[in-house]
């Protein structure tokens, strides 16, 4: 018997779990034609009379979502992220003003779809969402975590969004350590003194490398994994703020509206603390391999260590 | 409920006196959708549709879904004819707090199926609808209105198409075709053309009628009924603001609300 693996996509994780909620009737998976990459292809294949085929007409699937969600069912509707954002005043006011229990799954979010090219790499999915009051919006670091986040969505009272990505990365999370995922809670994973590196997706990864840098040079680092961007967790930033007195935001995302600006809204009424943004800073990406495109972006674990040292600087 | 032709014909007076009452008392609103529906939202609301006012959510409910959502005091008026709404309730519409909000919403309102304010997107809904009706083996109907205008929306045409695909025939669609939206003629706007041929050609089933002629809307209610697996629309011709002489066929009152003087006028001309 091999060893478990130690890489993992969340969109694997996402395919999981929607077998694995089969188990409630209720359990509706929609499809525009994606569903082989969003991985609900493997509800299909189990469960076809519980599968919707919308065809490439998103806007049509998220009120198709909430129509199911009012009459008792709980639809769960996938697309890659970007053309989810085609149906976003579909979502707005279909799903999230009357707060239907739908959700949405974007898969293959952010730069580090890759070869794609900009069309289809989303940087402000997590934005957009953030913005709709009764929204939940979630971007899990692996397959593992996207598997538990996406069976608790069952028992949501309201809508989500949760971003995926295509291509897999080292987990952050075992069999053992999952079962401490818990929507609207962020996961502390190392714990220090010196600097709070909160990121979300595949720069949980790339943060836990940078704290073990870190960690050599005698800088002791907290990582957390923020997995649920909405509610955010501000008591977990409260204390890291107080601890740390000082923040490193990391997320394959527009440094602006995401993560790191959640984050300095809430702590620009409490917590001053310097903080350090990392994230896609206003452009649009083009075709590449993941790393080169984080490269060019600035989304590497170096980049991680400096701001976490230039946050440090300015405590 | 079954309501014989004539007192639907009074039913539908009396809810059109009350939409520019409540309209007039708002200083907002729209008069014209509202009067070119009102004889099919009476004719749906007394001779077919299966609701219990004392258990709005009743899940196994037909569903009503008013996509043309601004066309709200006219679901506020057979709403309060059947028992969901008290007179005070219709006359606080677009008020802070009412419980008629200015396009109807599915939050507020007792007996309002949707959330509605974004044209095209009541089909889908009640597409969504109709398939969890059919995965619980019910027989409930799934009615949706929308407005001629409102066909110029592509995502209607998306929830068409996936209509005939799934054979949605427990979904069933009225166009009011009042051929007036908000700025203009539906003719100077974009025109919409040959909706009956357009619809066929998506297979859908269509019956044209005249929206106010209230045997027709009866007998073309009958006929969607019947479920034989496809989707099915009924074309109703309809004036925009009919009944009130001034504001028949006037796009102006597309979204105005009259003054004293239009209400004396109309009230005279109603009753």
């Amino acid at each position: 018997m091999s060893s478990p693996s130690i890489y993992g996509a969340s969109r694997d994780g996402y395919g999981n779990a929607l077998l694995r909620l089969a188990v409630n009737p209720n359990v509706i998976v929609l499809e525009a034609d994606l569903g082989k990459s969003t991985k609900s292809c493997h509800f299909r294949t189990e469960y076809p009379d519980r599968t919707i085929s919308l065809g490439i007409a998103e806007q049509n699937m998220m009120l198709v979502a909430a129509g199911l969600a009012s009459s008792g069912k709980i639809p769960f509707a996938s697309t890659f992220a970007i053309f989810t954002e085609r149906g976003f005043e579909q979502i707005r006011n279909g799903i999230a003003r009357p707060g239907l229990n739908a959700h949405i799954c974007g898969s293959h979010g952010g730069i580090h779809t890759g070869s794609d090219g900009s069309s289809a790499q989303s940087i402000e999915d997590l934005a957009i969402y953030r913005t709709l009051p009764n929204m939940t919006v979630i971007h899990p670091s692996d397959d593992l975590s996207a598997e538990e986040l996406t069976m608790q969505l069952v028992n949501l009272d309201g809508p989500s969004y949760m971003r995926t990505i295509r291509n897999k990365v080292q987990r952050t999370y075992d069999e053992v350590t999952k079962e401490n995922i818990i929507i609207g809670k962020g996961n502390v994973i190392f714990s220090g003194d010196d600097v709070a590196i909160v990121a979300c997706g595949v720069m949980v990864s790339k943060s836990i490398e940078a704290a073990k840098i870190l960690k050599e040079e005698g800088i002791n680092a907290t990582v957390i994994d923020m997995h649920t961007i909405k509610p955010l967790d501000i008591e977990l930033i409260d204390t890291i703020s107080i601890k740390c007195k000082c923040i490193v935001t990391a997320e394959d995302h527009s440094i602006i509206g995401g993560l790191g600006s959640a984050i300095a809204e809430h702590n620009s009424k409490t917590n001053l603390v310097p903080m350090e943004m990392i994230g896609v800073n206003d452009r649009f990406g083009e075709s590449g391999d993941s790393e080169e495109l984080f490269e060019i972006m600035k989304l590497t674990t170096v980049d991680i260590v400096n701001a976490a040292k230039a946050s440090i600087a300015r405590k | 409920m079954i309501i014989e032709k004539q007192e639907l014909e009074n039913m539908a007076n009396r809810c059109r006196i009350n939409i520019i009452k409540m309209i007039h008392a708002a200083k907002a609103g729209h008069p014209g959708g509202s009067l070119s529906a009102i004889d099919l939202i009476t004719g749906l609301y007394g001779t077919s549709l299966n609701f219990d006012v004392s258990n709005p959510n009743w899940e196994d409910r037909d569903r009503f879904i008013m996509s043309k959502g601004h066309a709200s005091p006219a679901i506020y008026s057979i709403l309060h004819e059947v028992g969901f709404l008290e007179e005070s309730d219709f006359m606080s519409f677009r008020k802070l707090g009412s419980i008629c909000q200015g396009h109807v919403d599915m939050k507020w309102t007792n007996g309002v199926d949707f959330s509605a304010g974004s044209l095209g997107m009541g089909l889908s809904f009640g597409l969504g609808c109709s398939f969890a009706a059919k995965l619980d083996d019910s027989d409930r109907k799934i009615w949706v209105m929308v407005g001629d205008g409102e066909t110029q929306e592509g995502q209607l045409w998306e929830a068409i198409m996936a209509a005939d695909f799934h054979n949605a025939g427990n979904l069933k669609m009225i166009i009011d075709r009042n051929r007036i939206q908000n700025d203009d003629f539906v003719s100077k706007q974009m025109e919409v053309g040959d909706l009956s041929n357009k619809l066929k050609s998506f297979g859908w089933e269509v019956m044209e009628i005249n929206g106010h002629n209230m045997k027709e809307i009866i007998e073309s209610i009958k006929w969607a009924e019947i479920d034989n697996g496809r989707p099915k629309a009924i074309l109703a011709n309809t004036v925009k603001g009919k009944g009130i002489s001034f504001m028949e066929n006037n796009p102006a009152f597309h979204g105005m609300a009259p003054n004293d003087e239009q209400l004396k006028i109309a009230m005279e001309e109603l009753s």
